[in-house]
């Protein structure tokens, strides 16, 4: 079975996470578009495996969802301190590391 | 080859250790124990001085078999000459500075730290620049080229000037330029003697290695780069005239008459001895940058409103007359290259020293500041004034073997070059005599009655004596110093295959 | 025209002859006492300077006395010193050629030089700093000596710029004056510029005869090509020119009078400045081999000689009367030497004569400025002669022997330069009569306003005799002038015959040719002229003028003008220019580097704008740029 049609899902999907990021100002949405992406790739490599009869893409699969768990973790945890001191959500607002 | 005693290994590291006692000393007891250093080593200096003319005192140890780095020291004439330059230098530029823990100028800033370091600082250089001199393997040499640019950029930004920060700035970024030039150059003579069979970093063994001229002649850029911008010369020079003006003028005596030297050393022992064949095709290049460099120094040293510019500008228009020595490939203009080297070194530090005497009194070295000094401080004039007369190249004094050896050697090969570089000695004469003018003769103004209150002390009349009684010496008696370096131009010569030209094949019936 | 040349070859000193460096040595280790002793010697300072002179005059003396006994092909001794600078092609040695024409000098120097030293510590009495004086007086007989006695021209050279120094030291002695302190470094720059030229003819004898020693250069002189002959001829003369103040370096005599009187007298008359002539009679065969360059140091003798004589006309201060004269009667010897071996001889019989009369009149010229308070003007002076009978009838014999006034000294000196140069063309002959005239126009000026005439004196000016000790050596001096003509008339030219390569023909005291008496009537001429002119009122100022000969001469022939205008001013400008370029090309370029880093920092800099959205799209830029580099490159 072609993997065709997963991966030009893959691809719409990863597109719309990357735009999302570029595009949205809120936090939460960027975080989640940045889940969309990754999400987007494990669609595309467990379509491969299964194309390749191997079954390293769908463990590399477990591997990132178990990775964007904990990125969610921390990254949740640290959005909600800037929210409590910075009283803001936007992503624009959190720009004091620039030169 | 290598003596029971590894007399060289110990005067290098001589100095280096009594640095590190200093750096932990405090106070009074640091800087005494700095000077019984640099007089150590001044002791074990002169004793390898000797005993390199009667012995061979060459050490050679593998150091890095991998890519072929020795740690390989030995002293040839020019050698000599240097290492007996700077052990003298050292001991009395610490003399000199021995007050330095006051400020003395109203223009000056504090000093950053206390005298012991000033002293442990100028033994680092001492150490490396001997290490520098007695290299017989590339990268031993590049490793402490580079090195003793660290204590230097330390000394000049610990005292001095106001904008000493940025004066010592520039000088490191321009001297580490002009090493990393140098370093591609390095790993160009590994990647030579790697192709040719054994890599090797010895010079001895390189100039027989045959190599494309294309190559050579990069190697040569890349290391006559580094040593014109060390020398300096015309258009890499402008680092000097700011590290003079703020650095104090002992750590400048030390720059100038040790580390410059680095530069035409480098020329000799590493240019002319390694890369021959592109040392003669550089030659009409190099000539015409030499002789920019005498009257360009010296008209700028004419321009000069602040005495320690002035003796900067001086030292970048004899280093020109250095230059065209070494370039003009006949071994009394090299030999004659080589003394100049060593007269120069005593006659800028006495210059720069006696500038430090009038900075010490009057707190400012402006020439505008000023005025009738001989009659407050006879003494002190004519220290200057016979230093003036060195730098000027007065028969008679050690500057003049050295200037005249260099035309008279040059005249036949570069002509040209020589009728426009005599003419720097009459520039020479106007800026020296031009500054003894404007600041001892005439009628004193009441600032300077008030501030210059007392002639030479004892300390600054131990420390300068030397000086000028060297001057005087080697002036009238050279001859035994010029067996000694021309021992080196001779060995020169023959790497590069030139022959002296004939008398009379310049313009026969 | 080219003769025989027969080179001198000098033996090997012998007996006392090996003892010839105490001439040098003794005033040197006095000079040393004197500098470092300091303070603790100034009570018998001067006196030890003194004996300097005198210990180095009594070794010349009795050299010379040797000499004499010796047979004619003897005479010339090489006295080895030591190796000086040996290095490669290079091979110079320090070594004396004691021969005729170096003990001439040697006795003229240490002679007059000490008549000068002891005059001196009576004209120095009064200064603070005498014992300093005398150890620079030492210094330049000691540079002096080594000048005239090297026998080769590096050591000459030593010599030359030590003189140069102990000249320096001595026209600034008293560098509180701002005008004195001036005169010395213009002393010595100008005469660095004449430096120029024997530094490069060394080069070229090195380059072409392998040696500069005197002997080797002349027996070697005729294997070089024209037009490096004639190179070195005119480096040579250069050189002279700056030493003994011909034209064009001429400036700096005039100035020098800064300094006081016995300098003036014994460097700026007698011995330093005949050191360019010395130097054109050494190296005679060289000028011999080349006519251009013989010509060129005749004109510049004629020349110069015009020139000093009408700066000296128009001078009311009577240092710079005299110096002016000086430079002329230079003119004169530089004329006689560029004649080659005809000349030669009367060139050395001139500078002997001009070496004891100039110094006579300068002496002179310092006792009536002891009497008139160190004034110099000659409009303030005026019937000196009787209130000063010694100074005057000194300074009179002086005049009478630098005009020509026979039997004095300078009637016959100047008598054989004037008939070598007409014999060399009829224009150099009309040239020197000429100057002759002026000469006598000028000198009689002198006399007259200064010993003549009506009380011209400011208040409180009380003019006396001076003290024995500065009249003695007057006294001396005098005599030499007045009998020194006619003792070596004939005898100079066969004494000098061998180092000039002359071939003197016998001259008797009474044959005086036909030009002896056209310059004779000249003279007199002059004579009458000038006291005609000045015998009547003059007037205390000097008065403003108009005439243009006489402000040209006021005004040094414009030649500080000139300088000024162009070295110093211009000089100023182009150094300015190259300081300007060095500031904003040369470390402009530099700091050029600096700025770039800081800009391109800046600039990249901007990038980093703490906008996660603007990292991210960064990031996605490059993904794409590496993803296309990969994929294109697997296509390729």
């Amino acid at each position: 079975m072609s993997p065709n049609a997963y991966v030009v899902l893959s691809a719409i999907l990863f597109s719309i996470g990357l735009l999302g990021f570029l595009i949205r100002r809120n936090v939460l949405i960027a975080f989640m578009s940045v889940e969309l992406m990754l999400n987007s790739a494990n669609l595309a490599m467990v379509a491969f495996s299964y194309a390749n009869g191997t079954l390293l893409g769908q463990v590399g699969a477990f591997f990132v969802m178990v990775v964007a768990a904990c990125e969610v973790v921390i990254g949740l945890a640290i959005i909600m301190i800037i929210f409590k001191t910075r009283r803001s959500a936007s992503v624009d607002d959190q720009n004091q590391l620039k030169h | 080859m290598s003596n029971s005693i590894p007399l060289l290994t110990i005067l290098g590291v001589l100095p280096l250790a009594f640095a590190l006692i200093a750096f932990v000393v405090r106070g009074k007891a640091g800087k005494q124990l700095a000077l019984v250093g640099s007089l150590v080593t001044l002791a074990v200096g002169v004793w390898a001085f000797f005993a390199a003319g009667s012995g061979d005192l060459s050490e050679l140890v593998p150091w890095i078999p991998q890519i072929g780095a020795w740690y390989a020291l030995s002293l040839d004439g020019m050698g000599r000459a240097m290492v007996l330059l700077t052990v003298i230098l050292v001991p009395i530029v610490l003399g000199a500075e021995w007050t330095l823990d006051q400020k003395k100028a109203e223009a000056h800033a504090e000093p950053r730290w206390g005298g012991n370091v000033f002293g442990a600082l100028a033994l680092l250089v001492e150490g490396f620049a001997l290490f520098v001199f007695m290299s017989a393997d590339v990268l031993l040499f590049y490793i402490f080229f580079e090195a003793t640019l660290i204590p230097m950029f330390f000394l000049i930004t610990g005292w001095g000037g106001a904008k000493r920060g940025r004066a010592a700035m520039k000088f490191l970024l321009f001297s580490l330029a002009g090493g990393l030039v140098m370093l591609f150059a390095v790993i160009g003579v590994y990647g030579i003697t790697a192709g040719a069979g054994q890599p090797s970093f010895l010079i001895d063994d390189f100039a027989s290695i045959p190599m494309s001229e294309t190559v050579q002649k990069v190697l040569f850029a890349g290391f006559f780069i580094a040593f014109a911008v060390k020398a300096p010369m015309v258009p890499v020079h402008t680092w000097l005239p700011d590290t003079a003006e703020q650095a104090l003028p002992g750590a400048t005596a030390l720059l100038v008459g040790i580390l410059d030297k680095i530069g035409t050393f480098g020329m000799i022992r590493i240019c002319l001895g390694m890369l021959p064949g592109a040392s003669l095709w550089a030659t009409p290049f190099v000539v015409v940058l030499a002789v920019i460099s005498i009257i360009y120094g010296a008209v700028l040293a004419i321009t000069s409103t602040n005495l320690l510019r002035l003796v900067a500008y001086t030292s970048v228009s004899h280093f020109g007359f250095m230059v065209l020595g070494i370039f003009a490939f006949t071994t009394t203009a090299m030999s004659g290259s080589i003394f100049y080297m060593l007269a120069h070194g005593f006659s800028s530090a006495a210059l720069f020293l006696a500038v430090g005497f009038l900075l010490n009194r009057r707190g400012s070295v402006e020439i505008a500041d000023f005025g009738g000094v001989q009659q407050l401080a006879p003494l002190l004039a004519g220290v200057f004034l016979i230093s003036g007369l060195a730098t000027l190249g007065l028969p008679g004094t050690a500057n003049f073997v050295g200037e005249f050896s260099i035309m008279t050697g040059s005249w036949q090969r570069q002509t040209a070059a020589v009728v426009i570089a005599v003419l720097g000695t009459v520039l020479a004469a106007v800026y020296v005599l031009w500054a003894y003018q404007r600041v001892f003769t005439g009628q004193p103004t009441d600032a300077v009655k008030q501030s210059v209150t007392s002639d030479l002390g004892g300390r600054e009349k131990l420390v300068i004596g030397p000086l000028i009684a060297l001057l005087l010496l080697f002036g009238f008696y050279p001859q035994p110093m010029i067996n000694v370096v021309e021992q080196t131009a001779s060995t020169t010569m023959n790497v590069v295959g030139m022959t002296d030209p004939l008398p009379g094949s310049m313009g026969g019936k | 025209m080219v003769s025989l040349l027969e080179i001198v070859i000098p033996v090997e000193a012998t007996g006392l002859f090996s003892y010839a460096w105490l001439m040098i040595a003794i005033p040197l280790v006095v000079s040393a006492i004197l500098l470092l002793g300091g303070k603790a010697t100034d009570a018998w300072g001067h006196w030890l300077g003194v004996l300097g002179a005198l210990g180095s005059f009594v070794v010349t003396a009795v050299l010379w006395i040797q000499m004499l006994g010796a047979p004619v092909d003897q005479r010339a001794v090489h006295v080895p010193m030591f190796d000086w600078i040996s290095v490669g092609s290079l091979d110079l040695k320090a070594a004396l050629l004691v021969d005729q024409l170096s003990i001439l000098f040697a006795l003229l120097v240490t002679g007059v030089g000490s008549l000068i030293f002891i005059y001196s510590v009576g004209y120095m009495a009064h200064d603070p700093n005498r014992r300093r004086f005398f150890a620079f007086l030492n210094l330049f007989i000691v540079a002096m000596l080594t000048l005239v006695l090297a026998d080769n021209y590096a050591l000459l050279f030593v010599g030359w710029e030590g003189v140069g120094l102990a000249s320096y030291l001595l026209i600034g002695f008293w560098q509180e004056r701002h005008s004195a302190a001036l005169a010395a470094k213009k002393a010595f720059v100008v005469n660095r510029i004449g430096d120029l030229g024997l530094l490069l003819a060394m080069f070229t004898m090195v380059a072409l005869f392998g040696s500069v020693n005197f002997t080797e250069v002349n027996q070697a002189a005729s294997s070089a090509g024209s037009g490096w002959l004639t190179a070195l001829g005119l480096f040579l003369l250069l050189a002279a020119c700056g030493k003994s103040a011909q034209v064009p370096l001429q400036s700096w005599l005039l100035d020098a009078m800064e300094g006081p009187t016995p300098v003036s007298a014994l460097i700026h008359a007698a011995t330093m400045v005949t050191a360019g002539v010395y130097l054109v009679v050494r190296s005679h065969s060289i000028y011999e081999l080349t006519a251009a360059a013989s010509l060129a140091v005749c004109i510049v003798g004629v020349v110069t000689l015009l020139a000093g004589a009408w700066i000296g006309s128009t001078k009311d201060d009577i240092k710079k009367v005299l110096a002016g004269s000086t430079m002329s009667q230079i003119g004169y010897m530089m004329l006689a030497a560029g004649i080659g071996p005809a000349g030669g001889a009367f060139a050395i019989f001139h500078l002997f004569t001009h070496g004891f009369f100039k110094a006579n009149m300068f002496l002179g010229a310092g006792s009536v400025m002891h009497a008139m308070n160190d004034d110099t003007d000659m409009r303030h002076f005026g019937a000196l002669r009787k209130v000063m009978p010694w100074t005057f009838i000194t300074f009179a014999i002086g005049y009478l022997a630098i005009i020509g006034i026979p039997p004095f000294a300078g009637f016959y000196s100047k008598d054989h330069i004037v008939v070598a140069a007409w014999e060399r063309g009829w224009y150099f002959g009309v040239l020197a009569i000429v100057g002759a005239g002026i000469t006598a126009f000028y000198m009689t000026r002198l006399m007259m306003m200064t010993f003549f005439g009506t009380k011209r004196w400011a208040d409180g000016v009380h003019p006396h005799e001076s003290p024995k000790i500065m009249v003695g050596p007057l006294v001396v001096l005098s005599i030499g002038a007045a009998v020194l003509g006619m003792i070596l008339n004939n005898s100079i030219q066969h004494w000098l015959a061998p180092p000039t390569g002359g071939h003197p023909h016998d001259a008797a005291l009474w044959e005086i040719p036909w030009q002896g008496w056209v310059t004779l009537l000249v003279v007199l001429v002059g004579v009458a002229i000038g006291y005609l002119m000045y015998r009547g009122e003059i007037s205390f100022e000097q008065p403003h003028t108009t005439n243009p000969i006489v402000y040209i001469g006021r005004n040094d022939l414009l030649a500080d003008k000139f300088n000024d205008a162009v070295f110093v001013r211009g000089g100023g400008k182009a150094a300015a220019g190259v300081a300007a370029v060095d500031d904003l090309l040369v470390d402009g370029g530099v700091r050029s580097t600096a700025t770039l880093a800081t800009s391109l920092g800046g600039a990249l800099g901007k990038l980093e704008n703490g906008y996660t959205r603007s990292y991210g799209l960064t990031m996605v830029i490059g993904v794409v740029v590496v993803g296309a580099v990969l994929i294109l490159g697997r296509l390729a």
